[in-house]
C-alpha cells in the first residue's frame, strides 16, 4: 500500500488503493487550503491527484502485463463481517478494471487541465469566482468514486462508487444551482439536477434490487464466488432472470437508455467540463461496465440478450433522432451521446462484450473531445459577446442588440448564433473535425472500428437490430455534419461569433491530445489482430469471442457515413443561413417530423402527463381520501377518540381520582422531603463537593478493607 | 534495602496531606500544589513498585503522569488566571456560582 | 539499625515536614517553597529506588519548570495572602477526621499483611537508566508518547486561548 512497496516484485499490485487515495488527496488539499492559495494552486493540485492516479492505473497496466493479464485481488479492510458474510474493501486488478481505470483518470486528467482554463472564465461570467475551488473538490472526488465503482471487487463495492459518483453528478449538473439553463438567474439547473437525481434512483433501485437477488440465491457478492454459484447451475432460471432485468434497469438510469434517458439531456445545464468528463465520457458508460463486468449473469439468462440489446439498438435510434432536431450544441451532443451509449449497451447485450467496451473506450476520447471542443466553441462566442475585463457587470443592456432569437438574454450555446467560426478559432475548429470524422464513422478515425466492430456483430446477431443501429448511424453523420457546418462554416450571425477569440493554451492542449487519441484510437484494435480484444479476455474468458472482419459491413458503413455527411452539405453547407431568425431548411420540408425531433417526441410531456400528474393526483386523492377522510375523519373522529372518551370516562372518576392520584400525591410529597433534604448538599462551593468525593472514597476503601 | 510497605505508607501520608490542602485550604494556587502532591505521592509508589517487581513500565508511567501534571498546570494555571480577571480573586470560595 | 533505614527515616521526616509545611503555610510563597522541597526530597527517593531518569526529570520539569510556574502566577495575581473567612470552616475538622481514616486504613493494609508485598531485590545493572526508559518508551510505548505529544500541544493552545484578553478583531475583508 505504500509507496516504496511499488520496488517490490509485484509490488505494483500494492499500488491500486492510491487511485483513491490520489483525488481524494486532492480534494482534501482544495478543501483545507484551496480558498486561500488562487486558482493556479487549485488548478495544479486537481489535475495532479487525477493525473498521478492515473500514473498508478498505468503502472498497474503494465504489472498486469508483467503478470500475463491474471488478475489480482488486494484486500485493504475488512468492511462487514456478520456470519459467513463477508465483504471486504477490496480492489480487483483485472483487465476490465485497468481499462476502465486508465480510461477513467486518463480523460479525467486532461478534462481536468481544461477546466483549469475553462471555469477561470465561466465562475466570472456567472459573478462567482469563489466558486473554482468548489468544482474542483467535486470532480476529484467523482474521480475517486468512479475508481472505487470500477476498482470494486464486488457488488456492494461497485454500489458505492455507482452512489458517488451518482452524487458528483448531482452536485455537478447543479454547479450553477441558482441559475437557469440559459444563464439568468432561477431554478433550472436545480430541477435539471433533481432530475437526473430522481431518474437515476429508479435506476439505483432496479440495481440495489439486483443485489439482493443476488445475495438471496448466491449468499455473496464477490464477482467470483457469484459467477462460480450460476455455473454450479444451484441457480433457478428466474432468478438470473430478475437478477439481470432488474440490473438492466440500473443500467438505463445510469447509462440513459430508453425509458431512463431522459435526465441525460438536462444534464447539460452542468458546466461543459462536467458533461464531457461525467455525461460523455466516464460515467454514464458505467452501465455497460456493469453489463461487462456481469457477463456470466447476461449470458447465462435466456432471452436476456435480446432484451438487452434492442433496448440499446431502440435507444441509439430514438436518440440520434432527436440530436437531427436540436439547436443548442450540447444539446446536439447530449443525445448523441445517449445515441452511442445505446451502441454500446447494444454491443454487450448481444454478447460482444469486447466490441461494447472497445465502442466505450473510443467514445470516451471523441465524445470528451467533441464536448471539450463545443466548451471551447461556447467560450469563445461568450468572450466575443461579453469581453471580460472590459466589463465586469453591470451593462448588460449590451447582451441585448438584436442578434438573439428570443428577445431573452444572448445563449452563446445556440448554434444559430454562430457560423464562421472556422477561421476565428482554428485550433478549435480543426480538433472538432477529428472528432467528428471519428464519431460519424469515417474510415482510420477511432468510431469507424469500434462501431464496425458493433454492427459486424449485430449482422451475426440479428439482423434487426443490424439495421436499426445501422440507422442510427447513418443519423449519426447526419447531425455531426449539420452541426459543422452550422457552427463553423457560413457567415458569423451574431456579434459574438464575428468577435468570437480563440480559447487559452490549458483549454487547447487538451484538446489536441484528444484528437490525436479519436484519430489513432481505433488501432488499438485492428480487426483480425484484437489486441483489445485479447487484452480483455483475460477477463472476459470464454465469453470473449474475436469478431470477424467484415468488408461488406466496413463498407455499408463507410458509405453510409459518407453520404450522410453529404446530405448534410447540401442541405446545411450548400446555403448556410444567413440569420440567425432563419426556419431551419429541414423545418421547410418536413415540419412535423422535424417540430417532433426538436421537441425530443415530447417524451418529457408525455412522461409528465402519464408518470408525474397520475403520480401526483394520486398522491392527492390518497391524502385527502385515505389519510384525510378515512383515517382522520373516520378512524380516528369515530373510532380512537369516540373510543377513547368512552373508556376515559370510566377511567377518570373511580380509578384516577381515587387510586392514581393518591398514589401520585404520595410520590410528589415524598420527592419534594427527599429534595428539599439533599439541597442541603449543594452549596456551591468546590471544596465542599471535594469533601463528598473523599467521603466516598474513605468509605468504599472502608469497605473494601474491612468486609 | 528498605521494605516496600515503608514507601506505601510514607505515600499514603503524602497523598492524605495533598488531601487535606484540597479540602481546607481557600487559595485556589495552594489548592492547585496540594494536587501536584498527591501527584507526586502516586509517582513515588508507582517507582517503589517498580523497582519491587522489577517492572520499568512503572517508571514509563510516571514519566506519562509528570507530562500530564504538566499539562495540567498549564491550563490550570491558565484558568486560574482567567478566574482572577473576571472575579478579581483566587478564594476558591468566591467561586461558587455552581449552586443552583 | 541499618544505614539505609537511617537515610530512609531522615529523609521521609522531611518529605513530610515539608509537606505539612506546604499546608500550613499562610503565605503562598512558602508553600510553593516547601513544595519544591518534597519534590527534591522525593527525587532522592527515586535515586534510591533505582530510576535516576525519573528523578532528573523530577528536578527538572516539576521542581523546576512548573514550580517556577506556580511561583510565577503567584506573584502575578499578588496572591500570598487571602485567607478572609467563609462560611466553611465547619469542613476542616471534618476533612481532618476524613484524613486520619484514610491513614489508618492503609495503615491496617500494611500492617495485617493482606497484601504481601516482596522484599525489594536488588536490580541489575543499568536498571532505569536513561538508554532503558528510552528503548521502552519508544518501542512498546511508542504511541502513548506520541498521544502526549498531542496532549501539551492542546494544553498550550488551551492556556493561551483561555489567558487571552481580546480576540483581536480580524480585518473585514
Amino acid at each position: 500500500m505504500l509507496l516504496s512497496e511499488a520496488t517490490n516484485p509485484g509490488g505494483a499490485f500494492n499500488l491500486v488503493p492510491w487511485i483513491v487515495f490520489f483525488p481524494v488527496i486532492g480534494l482534501l488539499v482544495n478543501l483545507v487550503a484551496g480558498k486561500r492559495m488562487g486558482e493556479k494552486f487549485i488548478g495544479t493540485v486537481a489535475s495532479l491527484a487525477s493525473g498521478l492516479a492515473f500514473a498508478v492505473s498505468v503502472a498497474l497496466f503494465f504489472a498486469l502485463q508483467a503478470n500475463h493479464g491474471h488478475k489480482e485481488i488486494f484486500h485493504l479492510l475488512d468492511w462487514i463481517n456478520i456470519g459467513a458474510l463477508n465483504i471486504g474493501w477490496d480492489f480487483r486488478i483485472d483487465t476490465l478494471s485497468v481499462t476502465m481505470m486508465l480510461v477513467v483518470s486518463g480523460i479525467g486528467t486532461l478534462i481536468h487541465i481544461y477546466a483549469a482554463g475553462y471555469m477561470h472564465y465561466d465562475v466570472r461570467y456567472k459573478e462567482d469566482p469563489a466558486s473554482y475551488v468548489r468544482f474542483f473538490i467535486y470532480l476529484n472526488l467523482f474521480i475517486a468514486m468512479m475508481m472505487i465503482l470500477v476498482s470494486g471487487d464486488n457488488y456492494l463495492m461497485l454500489f458505492v462508487g455507482w452512489e458517488g459518483v451518482g452524487l458528483c453528478s448531482f452536485l455537478l449538473i447543479g454547479f450553477w444551482f441558482n441559475r437557469s439553463p440559459d444563464g439568468t438567474f432561477g431554478t433550472g439547473n436545480s430541477y435539471a439536477a433533481k432530475k437526473a437525481f430522481i431518474a437515476n434512483r429508479v435506476g439505483d433501485f432496479g440495481f440495489l434490487m439486483a443485489i439482493f437477488t443476488t445475495f438471496w440465491v448466491t449468499h455473496s457478492l464477490q464477482f467470483d464466488e457469484v459467477f462460480h454459484h450460476l455455473d454450479s447451475g444451484e441457480v433457478p432460471a428466474w432468478a438470473i432472470w430478475a437478477i439481470a432485468m432488474f440490473m438492466l434497469l440500473g443500467v438505463t438510469g445510469k447509462s440513459a437508455q430508453i425509458p431512463l434517458y431522459v435526465w441525460l439531456p438536462d444534464a447539460m445545464a452542468g458546466p461543459t467540463p462536467v458533461s464531457a468528463l461525467i455525461h460523455a465520457a466516464t460515467m454514464v458508460t458505467a452501465g455497460v461496465y456493469l453489463i461487462t463486468r456481469s457477463a456470466p449473469i447476461f449470458s447465462a439468462g435466456e432471452g436476456v440478450h435480446n432484451v438487452v440489446a434492442w433496448v440499446g439498438a431502440g435507444t441509439a435510434l430514438f436518440a440520434a433522432t432527436i440530436a437531427v432536431g436540436q439547436y443548442d450544441i450540447k444539446k446536439v451532443l447530449a443525445y448523441s451521446t445517449v445515441s452511442q451509449l445505446g451502441f454500446m449497451v447494444a454491443a454487450v447485450g448481444m454478447g460482444a462484450y469486447a466490441a461494447g467496451m472497445f465502442h466505450l473506450v473510443t467514445h470516451a476520447f471523441f465524445k470528451a473531445l467533441l464536448f471539450l471542443g463545443s466548451g471551447s466553441v461556447i467560450l469563445a462566442v461568450e468572450r466575443g459577446h461579453h469581453p471580460i475585463g472590459e466589463d465586469a457587470h453591470g451593462d448588460h443592456h449590451d447582451e441585448h442588440h438584436g442578434h438573439d432569437d428570443h428577445g431573452h438574454a444572448f445563449d452563446p450555446q445556440d448554434m444559430r448564433n454562430m457560423g464562421g467560426l472556422r477561421k476565428r478559432i482554428p485550433w478549435t475548429f480543426w480538433t472538432y473535425i477529428m472528432g467528428t470524422l471519428a464519431l460519424a464513422g469515417v474510415p482510420i478515425w477511432a468510431g469507424f472500428f469500434s462501431k464496425d466492430e458493433i454492427l459486424a456483430d449485430a449482422l451475426h446477431f440479428n439482423i434487426g437490430i443490424y439495421i436499426v443501429l445501422s440507422i442510427a448511424a447513418f443519423f449519426t453523420a447526419f447531425y455531426m455534419g449539420r452541426q459543422v457546418w452550422l457552427v463553423f462554416f457560413g457567415e458569423p450571425r451574431s456579434h459574438g461569433a464575428e468577435a468570437a477569440k480563440e480559447s487559452p493554451r490549458t483549454v487547447l492542449i487538451p484538446l489536441v491530445i484528444l484528437a490525436i487519441l479519436s484519430t489513432l484510437g481505433g488501432f488499438m484494435n485492428f480487426p483480425e489482430v484484437h489486441q483489445f480484444g485479447h487484452w480483455l479476455e483475460y477477463t472476459l474468458g470464454h465469453f470473449y469471442h474475436p469478431t470477424e472482419f467484415n468488408a461488406n459491413v466496413a463498407l455499408g458503413s463507410t458509405a453510409f457515413g459518407l453520404a450522410a455527411l453529404f446530405i448534410s452539405w447540401l442541405v446545411y453547407g450548400q446555403n448556410p443561413r444567413q440569420t440567425a431568425k432563419e426556419k431551419d431548411p429541414l423545418e421547410k420540408a418536413f415540419p412535423g417530423i422535424f417540430a417532433g425531433m426538436n421537441a425530443k417526441w415530447w417524451i418529457d410531456e408525455i412522461y409528465e402527463d402519464l408518470i408525474i400528474r397520475p403520480y401526483q393526483k394520486l398522491a392527492a386523492w390518497l391524502a385527502d381520501v385515505l389519510d384525510w377522510r378515512f383515517w382522520h375523519d373516520w378512524f380516528h373522529e369515530r373510532v380512537i377518540r369516540d373510543g377513547f372518551f368512552g373508556l376515559t370516562r370510566f377511567l377518570a372518576h373511580p380509578v384516577d381520582l381515587g387510586v392514581i392520584d393518591g398514589i401520585a400525591n404520595g410520590l410528589a410529597r415524598v420527592t419534594q422531603g427527599g429534595a428539599t433534604a439533599l439541597s442541603i448538599f449543594q452549596t456551591g462551593f468546590v471544596r465542599n463537593y471535594a469533601l463528598w468525593v473523599f467521603v466516598g472514597v474513605v468509605s468504599i476503601l472502608g469497605y473494601l478493607i474491612f468486609r | 534495602m528498605v521494605p516496600v510497605e515503608y514507601y506505601v505508607g510514607l505515600s499514603a501520608i503524602l497523598f492524605t496531606i495533598g488531601t487535606l490542602g484540597v479540602l481546607t485550604r481557600r487559595n485556589a494556587i495552594i489548592i492547585f500544589m496540594s494536587i501536584e502532591l498527591m501527584l507526586n505521592s502516586a509517582n513515588l509508589l508507582f517507582v517503589a513498585f517498580a523497582r519491587t517487581f522489577e517492572a520499568l513500565s512503572g517508571q514509563i508511567f510516571v514519566f506519562f503522569v509528570m507530562t500530564v501534571a504538566a499539562a495540567e498546570v498549564a491550563v490550570g494555571l491558565a484558568l486560574i488566571v482567567a478566574v482572577f480577571r473576571t472575579k478579581d480573586t483566587i478564594n476558591i470560595d468566591e467561586v461558587s456560582s455552581l449552586r443552583g | 539499625m541499618a544505614p539505609e533505614l537511617i537515610v530512609f527515616l531522615v529523609l521521609g521526616a522531611v518529605a513530610v515536614g515539608s509537606a505539612l509545611g506546604m499546608l500550613m503555610s499562610r503565605n503562598a510563597v512558602y508553600s510553593a517553597m516547601f513544595l519544591i522541597m518534597n519534590f527534591a526530597t522525593v527525587a532522592v527517593f527515586y535515586l534510591v529506588l533505582g530510576a535516576p531518569f525519573i528523578a532528573m526529570v523530577q528536578v527538572t520539569v516539576y521542581a523546576g519548570a512548573i514550580m517556577v510556574l506556580f511561583l510565577f502566577v503567584i506573584m502575578l495575581l499578588g496572591a500570598e495572602h487571602l485567607e478572609r473567612r467563609t462560611g466553611l470552616d465547619w469542613q476542616k475538622p471534618i476533612a481532618v477526621v476524613l484524613g486520619l481514616v484514610l491513614l489508618v486504613e492503609a495503615g491496617y493494609v500494611l500492617a495485617s499483611g493482606q497484601a504481601s508485598l516482596p522484599a525489594i531485590a536488588i536490580p541489575e545493572a543499568g536498571y532505569g537508566a536513561p538508554a532503558q526508559i528510552g528503548e521502552l518508551l519508544f518501542s512498546q510505548y511508542l504511541l502513548p508518547f506520541e498521544v502526549t505529544s498531542v496532549l501539551l500541544l492542546a494544553a498550550m493552545i488551551g492556556a493561551i486561548v483561555i489567558t487571552r484578553r481580546d480576540a483581536p478583531k480580524r480585518k473585514k475583508n
